[in-house]
């Protein structure tokens, strides 16, 4: 940090030094002479020479300095990296829509490279008809777009028992949210015919992925009627291998592990399958000992994601934006507060766009840090009246073994030299 | 009521062989089990030569891979050992899974028989089974798994939702807030990944 930073606003002669002892200036002689930052004072190469041709990248990657926004994985997270996670880079983005080549990935037996030609889509069980979808006729029916977070159910869950990994990618970046283009389900079953299920009401929709592990999971038919879909299109283009090519099934609001990638079967049953991941996995193990099955709903919840241990305050005293995400799979997000004292008193952060149902929402709070230490903690509410709880109530419920569904409020210690870490507090 | 609506006449009927080529669904009251039989003679072989290298030869787990047994009455410590003899609630799951995902990375290459045998053999690895016990499809409903009553559906709504509404703004508790637990893991979590040595917290275990 240069000496400026901590005046009241960097006067002209600092900022000079400053320029100079960072090496910037281009060119000692005009340097030397001139009166100001030689990065406007002198012509810089790329004012003068030529950039890149149209044809020099016909799909472009970010731009280098942008090289350490890259999903990271913990490599002693998981016994290997097939059957894994990794985290998206939420500390570095802003807005609330994810990149899809950065946007975390979680497989069971690894990301399949199935083509569009290979893809088969079967729907049976108690339908009039059995069904097989080629990708073409998917394509063919009529299509919905909408905007929803994925969150991996463990999202968070290294962080039940204390404090471990250091930044909001690592402790809170299993998640992505993209605009999803597909055909809902509903439309799907209906071709099928849902007469032979006769009344709907007790009825489960089990869906497998083409992949190895399956990920078979069983889904209440209220919910597959309601809002899921499947999706073929990302953020306006195919979905990438690593998130299911060519399709992959989108139930908002629900838990990761419910979004089948590789989709390949759905089944109209009379009861759930109680398969491997929604038994021995995805189920919440609370204090006594026993586990709840079936939370597939994603409670509201939020981060600061900037300033947070990734992302220390580097520019000293002053205005200083706070910004992060909120999201909640029971609606849509009415309101954020954060607060600079451990909870002790809260403000309300602005919402970048009013919250929509299921997706994330992106929060500012703009300040004016006097260089004090801070504990900094973000708090979501949703249009149900929910009030996102601290990790202490969430414990007091359900111990500290339930490994899914923490969304409880982090705290971030900022010191006096603007470094921030991952601690809890009284 | 069924849903009437209008339909496209897309796709095509499935035939009989390709539903029970993908639909090999075993349900919690052994329906859908294929015909066949193995002993926990015959599963300890096939185990051994398919799956101990990761699992161990007694189910116990390697490395960091899963332990399939073990763990009994566990569930309730600091540390619960999560196996299919102390937690898995139906047998079916077993059988369903090995049978469609396993062996991990030459999944759908054992036979009907064979899975019959290494589900057997982990019963036994589990101690729920005699060593001559021979699982079937007529058996299969005889074995009572210990935590089939372990379960609860899904009960925020009861027990959390109406307790997480307060939005206080000041105030909010006493105004000396002090640190609790600092992280565990400072800095790039794959650069050694060395606890701080004050920390009694141990690493989390895989996130599934």
């Amino acid at each position: 940090m240069s000496d400026s930073s901590n005046t009241n606003g960097p006067s002209r002669r600092g900022f000079l030094q400053g320029a100079a002892a960072a090496g910037v200036a281009v060119g000692a002689a005009g340097a030397a002479k001139a009166e100001g930052d030689p990065l406007i004072t002198e012509v810089q190469e790329w004012a003068s020479g030529l950039g890149d041709g149209v044809d020099a990248s016909p799909y472009g990657m970010p731009i280098e300095f942008e090289g350490d926004v890259v999903r990271r994985n913990v490599e002693w997270l998981t016994a290997d990296t097939i059957s894994s996670i990794n985290f998206t880079p939420i500390h570095a983005l802003d807005g609330t829509i994810t990149p899809q080549g950065c946007a975390f990935e979680r497989h069971h037996s690894g990301a399949i490279s199935l083509k569009k030609e290979d893809y088969r889509l079967m729907i049976n069980g108690l339908v009039d008809t059995p069904l097989v979808f080629s990708y073409a006729d998917l394509e063919r029916f009529p299509r919905v777009s909408r905007t929803f977070f994925l969150e991996c159910a463990a999202n968070t869950g290294m962080e039940w028992a204390g404090a471990q990994l250091n930044g909001s990618q690592y402790t809170h970046g299993m998640i992505h949210n993209m605009e999803y283009t597909g055909v809902s389900l509903r439309t799907l079953l209906e071709e099928a015919g849902l007469d032979a299920a006769g009344d709907l009401a007790g009825k489960w929709l089990y869906v497998e992925g083409a992949d190895a592990s399956s990920n078979g999971r069983s889904i209440p038919m209220e919910k597959a009627l309601d809002d899921c879909m499947i999706a073929f299109k990302a953020n306006g283009e195919a979905l990438r291998m690593e998130h299911g090519y060519p399709v992959r099934l989108v139930v908002p609001g629900w838990e990761g592990n419910m979004w089948v990638k590789w989709l390949r079967r759905m089944e109209v049953m009379d009861a759930p399958v109680e398969s491997r991941e929604e038994t021995s996995k995805y189920t919440d193990t609370l204090e006594n000992g026993t586990s709840r099955k079936w939370t597939w709903v994603m409670d509201a919840k939020s981060v600061v994601t900037s300033p947070s241990p990734q992302m220390p305050i580097k520019h000293g005293k002053g205005p200083l934006v706070i910004t992060g995400l909120a999201w909640s799979g029971r609606g849509a997000i009415t309101a954020v507060d954060v607060s600079l004292d451990g909870g002790v008193t809260w403000a309300e952060a602005r919402l970048a766009e009013p919250g929509k149902a299921m997706a994330l929402t992106r929060f500012y709070l703009d300040i004016d840090w006097d260089g004090s230490e801070m504990f900094l903690q973000s708090r979501a509410m949703d249009d149900t009246g929910y009030v996102q709880p601290t990790k202490a109530q969430l414990r007091d419920v359900r111990g500290v073994n339930s490994i899914y569904h923490n969304n409880c409020i982090q705290t971030w210690h900022v010191d006096a030299n603007g470094e921030a870490n991952n601690v809890e507090v009284s | 009521t069924p849903v009437l609506a209008e339909k496209y006449g897309l796709g095509r009927t499935a035939t009989q062989d390709e539903i029970a080529a993908w639909d090999r669904d075993v349900f919690p009251d052994g329906s859908n089990l294929p015909e066949g039989s193995g002993s926990v003679e015959v599963g300890e072989e096939v185990f051994v030569d398919n799956c101990a290298v990761c699992h161990g030869d007694f189910a116990e787990g390697v490395g960091n891979w899963p332990k399939l047994s073990g763990g009994a009455d566990t569930l309730a410590d600091e540390d619960p050992l999560k196996t299919v003899g102390s937690y898995w609630p139906y047998l079916s799951t077993t059988f369903d899974y090995v049978r469609r995902s396993m062996p991990f990375g030459a999944a759908q290459t054992l036979s009907d028989d064979d899975v019959y045998g290494i589900v057997a053999y982990i019963l036994y690895s589990n101690d729920l089974v005699d060593d001559d016990f021979v699982l079937s499809k007529e058996t299969f409903t005889s074995v009572k798994m210990p935590n089939s009553d372990g379960f609860v559906i899904d009960d925020r709504a009861a027990t959390e939702y109406s307790n997480f509404t307060n939005r206080c703004m000041s105030d909010c508790k006493p105004a000396a807030v002090s640190i609790t637990k600092t992280v565990v893991f400072p800095g790039d979590p794959n650069a050694g990944a060395e606890p701080l040595e004050t920390q009694a917290a141990a690493p989390a275990p895989a996130p599934a």
